[in-house]
């Protein structure tokens, strides 16, 4: 099964390879980032200060401080690194969050329809339609209280957003499946509703997920900085996060551009970074948009094609 | 082609010019396992005003050749070969000439009306874009003219004309795809299994029209189709193809009546009509068209195989009753291979096919 | 057009039956969620700066102290009469507060989508066509990374680069300006046209610049992928083959059949992202220092003004709804395969 699976990979022209890879490396710098951090980053996230020496506060980028102090005494660069370790555990715990709520619910909906069905799809529905940044908001400011300001009720916050599109995909995919002739099949034979849900529906359904998951992590960043900018998302002496710091970047004397461009770069590159793998699996997967290498051919002239015929005698 | 079979060629068609003349046609694609010999040298003629069926399972390479005469292959397509249309070659033209060629002097008729039309345009608005790409200057009531025309004559009432694709049931679609080929009045039209979406009737009602294409509008027609009952109603030559290869081809009534390829003797048996009994089928599938079998494709599946089919291919020979095939087994039939030896005519133990190649 | 016109009222009155069951949803929520937070709105807001009994007093007012449904069925009511209920935090209308901030929030998402339509849909239709080329590699990548960065980084970067030339970057307009003309439809840009004031008019017109390109930018990001896949999918389509077989020239088929098919689901498009441009509009309207009503959602966030913050988000929904209805409508008029 896995060389079926890797055969579209083996199909693609260039194009949605480079797309693929160019992404999938920036990931995983990112990554490599989040899981060192404490041994890659000169300094801690709420670090102000070493040896009892202040740091200058919106000091331009120099030797020590290759990205340059912030107006809270933090040092950019740490800021920024110590960030994709937030910012890539924040959302990867809202994206298992979403699958965990939405993929099941997608399924049994679909699967058993009725008015459960009717009912979910159109709060569904309804979540969908509504601007995702607003949803957010309006969870973070809830989730303020009794949470704090932390990960968990960042992530929390971002876990809404996305649960709708994840069931929506897999509801709808379970549908079409449902009435395909194979399930009638299975029900033909006798198997019960669990095991065609299991063994027939999930396999199919799970392909359009990883799609959905990667386009869903790079707009999850994003929002999750617009939160932080908004001044809803983590508290900053809890977690370096990028948004945070732009919003502080905002009110920062004119001159003063590194507190700004760095921890915007952090998240523009990680976001396309993410987006390129959807992009590239998307292109991969769905085959109405791959285009099939085409091989070269050359015709051999008329008479080669003759003569190897009458080798054959 | 051999020299002696372009002679007999020539002796037996009439000295009207052909409207097309295809030798030695090849259409190879490229695949990831090696170049997919789709067409593989044919060799066939149209004269003008005739209509030629060209049937064949799914998968022998028909449709290709049909989209090969008028240049439609897809990207990754080699086409090489003799094609001459009024006496030109159109394998040596550019693409803008061939391009102004299209829809004027060849015309094609798809398969799927429904597709086939530009959702968001009206009839009229296609029509006046095919007119106005050819006759730059004709103005717009000369276009309607010509267009209500040609529709009248398709059976479209002109109060449709301004009606938008999906108003129309598929088989009134056809038509007006049927009309949209003809009415720049082309010699030649590929008509690539025109009634294969259709219901029954409906198809009766589009082969009468392209059968009376002749009369009304003197163009040529290449009808593609796996249906044998269409053959035998409207053409007048009949090409049946396998692998990429015209196994036989010659007067309509003449191949039904006494084929001369084992292949076209089994498709003509494997018909059903209300007096069958039983199924006659040819077992196995269509060959893999990256290495067909040796020699003469068809042995794995043919009942008349010999030792000598398998290693060599056979000639393309003209037969009783002027019908051209290549076939070892209709050579032997007339006494052709006598001096052969006996090993090359031993029938040939072929595999047992039990299961078709594609399960 | 073809279909009978008659039917088109009907189809309307259809849509609409559909949507207030969406928009009752999205209200309920909206309600259920900030009743659900722990304490209670009025002390939230303003429980600092009153007394006890100041306020017993208010939340009397504002009606807190009855049962929930009630109150619910109340809120209700008052949505339906376009009430969106007072703030706390200075006892104003919602409505007023729409009313006076929503003009500038309209011109500026009016001004962006014009610009991402005028960006993203040749863009999109360049990529499509030369597909893996390096054209397409380079559009569709400033596609993503305009979608990629945030708004308010954008904004950022493009005011320190743009600070020392002294074009604006902060406001809707000079105090002047604003000061001079006359609230009439409450949007600035159309007042300065209807006082006549050709230098107020331009000043409006040139602070728009920044918040409208970089808002701009972001959903051209999103436009350029939508048209590009797209024409890709109607390249592929089989009356462009029949088109071809015509003999029509490669470059009509590309513009007529192509391109026009793809862009009919546009408008369709942009309505879909109506949702993503108000998100990003009040992110907007936070880096400029813009005057509209994402300002104030900001505004009563920070002072933990439910109400302020619930009528805002309330009406926001019944918008993203309305505008979704008029794409409907828009694209029943126009593709005639949507039979009504």
């Amino acid at each position: 099964m896995f060389g079926r699976l890797l055969t579209p990979f083996r199909q693609t022209t260039g194009m949605a390879r480079w797309i693929l890879l160019t992404g999938l490396l920036i990931t995983l710098a990112y990554v490599v980032l989040a899981l060192f951090a404490p041994w890659i980053a000169p300094f801690d996230f709420n670090q102000r200060s070493v040896d009892g020496v202040k740091f200058d506060k919106l000091s331009a980028p120099s030797g020590t401080h290759w990205f340059g102090v912030n107006d809270q005494f933090y040092d950019v660069l740490s800021r920024c690194i110590w960030g994709a370790r937030t910012g890539l555990h924040v959302v990867t715990l809202s994206v298992v969050f979403s699958l965990v709520v939405g993929v099941p619910l997608g399924v049994i909906s679909g699967f058993i329809g009725g008015w459960l069905d009717r009912v979910l799809v159109f709060v569904m529905d309804a979540l969908y339609a509504f601007p995702s940044l607003l949803l957010a908001i309006v969870f973070a400011f809830l989730l303020r209280g009794p949470l704090g300001g932390g990960v968990m009720a960042a992530a929390l916050s971002l876990t809404v957003i996305y649960i709708p599109q994840y069931y929506r995909v897999v509801r709808n995919t379970t549908v079409s499946a449902r009435e395909a002739t194979y399930v009638e099949a299975a029900r033909a034979i006798g198997a019960k509703n669990g095991t065609i849900m299991r063994r027939y529906l999930f396999g199919n359904v799970i392909q359009s997920v990883p799609v959905i998951g990667t386009l869903n992590a790079a707009d999850a960043m994003g929002t999750l900085a617009a939160l932080g900018f908004l001044g809803l998302g983590i508290q900053p002496n809890e977690a370096a996060e990028w948004g945070y710091d732009l919003s502080r970047a905002l009110d920062d004397p004119s001159g003063v551009w590194w507190t700004g461009l760095y921890p915007g770069m952090a998240i523009v590159l990680l976001i396309t970074g993410l987006t390129l793998i959807g992009e590239g699996l998307n292109e991969t997967i769905n085959p109405t948009l791959r285009k099939r290498r085409l091989r070269k051919v050359v015709l051999p002239p008329q008479d080669v094609a003759t003569a190897m015929v009458e080798e054959n005698r | 082609m051999s020299e002696a079979l372009e002679e007999t060629l020539h002796e037996t068609t009439p000295p009207t010019p052909n409207v097309v003349e295809a030798r030695d046609l090849r259409v190879w694609y490229g695949t990831d396992r090696g170049p997919v010999r789709a067409v593989d040298g044919v060799s066939f003629d149209i004269r003008p005003g005739e209509i030629l069926g060209l049937v064949g399972e799914s998968g022998c390479g028909k449709s290709t050749l049909g989209r090969g005469l008028l240049g439609l292959l897809p990207d990754g397509a080699k086409m090489d070969g003799q094609l001459r249309f009024e006496g030109e070659d159109l394998l040596a033209l550019s693409k803008r000439e061939l391009f102004s060629r299209r829809g004027s002097q060849l015309g094609m008729i798809f398969q799927e009306p429904l597709t086939r039309l530009n959702p968001l345009m009206r009839i009229s608005e296609h029509f006046r874009e095919t007119l106005r790409t050819h006759n730059k200057g004709m103005d717009k009531a000369e276009i309607d003219r010509q267009a209500l025309e040609m529709l009248r004559q398709m059976g479209i009432p002109p109060t449709r004309y301004r009606s938008y694709p999906h108003e129309f049931s598929g088989g009134m679609r056809q038509r007006i795809m049927i009309g949209l080929a003809l009415v720049l009045k082309p010699p030649f039209v590929v008509a690539d299994e025109p009634t294969t979406a259709l219901d029954v009737l409906v198809e009766a009602q589009i082969i009468r029209i392209l059968h009376d294409l002749r009369q009304n509008f003197d163009t040529s027609l290449l009808l593609i189709t796996h249906n044998l009952g269409i053959i035998a109603e409207a053409c007048d030559r009949v090409a049946v193809m396998y692998a990429g290869r015209i196994v036989e081809i010659g007067e309509a009534r003449t191949v039904f009546a006494t084929p001369q390829h084992p292949y076209t003797r089994e498709l003509l048996r494997s018909t059903i009509s209300l007096s069958t009994t039983g199924l006659n089928f040819i077992p196995g599938s269509p060959p893999d068209l990256v290495e067909p079998p040796s020699g003469c494709h068809f042995h794995p599946r043919c009942p008349d195989a010999m030792a000598i089919c398998a290693t060599r291919a056979p000639v393309d020979r003209v037969h009783a009753g002027g019908t051209r095939a290549e076939c070892w087994a209709a050579d032997r039939a007339e006494g052709l291979l006598d001096d052969l030896p006996e090993a090359d005519l031993a029938p040939l133990k072929q595999e047992e096919i039990s299961v078709a190649d594609e399960a | 057009m073809a279909s009978a016109s008659g039917s088109l009222p009907r189809y309307i009155v259809q849509r609409v039956l559909m949507i207030i069951p969406m928009v009752w949803v999205l209200i309920t929520m909206v309600f259920i969620l900030l009743r659900v937070a722990p304490g209670d709105p009025v002390s939230a807001a303003v429980g600092d700066k009153l007394s006890d009994e100041a306020l017993d007093a208010r939340r009397a007012t504002l009606g807190l102290d009855r049962p929930i449904l009630t109150q619910y069925f109340d809120y209700l009511g008052s949505v339906a009469r376009f009430d969106f209920g007072k703030t706390i935090s200075d006892n104003q209308p919602i409505t007023d507060v729409i009313k006076n901030n929503g003009g500038a929030t309209l011109s500026l998402t009016v001004g962006a989508i014009l610009i991402a339509l005028v960006v993203g849909i040749p863009l999109g239709l360049l990529a499509g066509r030369r597909r893996d080329t390096g054209t397409d590699a380079v559009i569709r990548v400033f596609g993503i990374v305009s979608y990629a960065a945030p708004v308010f980084w954008v904004g950022l970067m493009l005011r320190h680069l743009v600070a020392p030339t002294g074009w604006p970057t902060y406001e809707i307009a000079s105090p002047i300006t604003k000061f001079e003309i006359e609230p009439v439809t409450h949007i600035l840009i159309v007042d300065t046209l209807l006082a006549g004031n050709t230098t107020a008019f331009l000043d409006v017109l040139q602070h728009h610049v920044m918040p409208c390109v970089v808002l701009g930018l972001l959903l051209a990001g999103v436009l350029i992928r939508l048209v590009r896949v797209n024409v890709l999918q109607t390249l592929q389509d089989d009356y462009v083959e029949a088109a071809r077989a015509r003999g029509i020239p490669e470059r009509y088929v590309v513009r007529r059949h192509a391109f026009r098919n793809a862009l009919v689901p546009v408008i369709t498009v942009i309505g879909l992202q109506i949702a993503l441009t108000l998100g990003g509009a009040v992110l907007t309207e936070a880096t400029f220092s813009w005057p509209g009503l994402g300002g104030k959602l900001i505004e009563y966030l920070i002072a933990r003004d439910y109400a302020g913050v619930q009528g805002i988000i309330t009406f926001f929904a019944i918008f993203v709804v309305l505008i979704s209805l008029l794409v409907d409508i828009i694209n029943a008029l126009v593709d005639p395969r949507v039979r009504y």
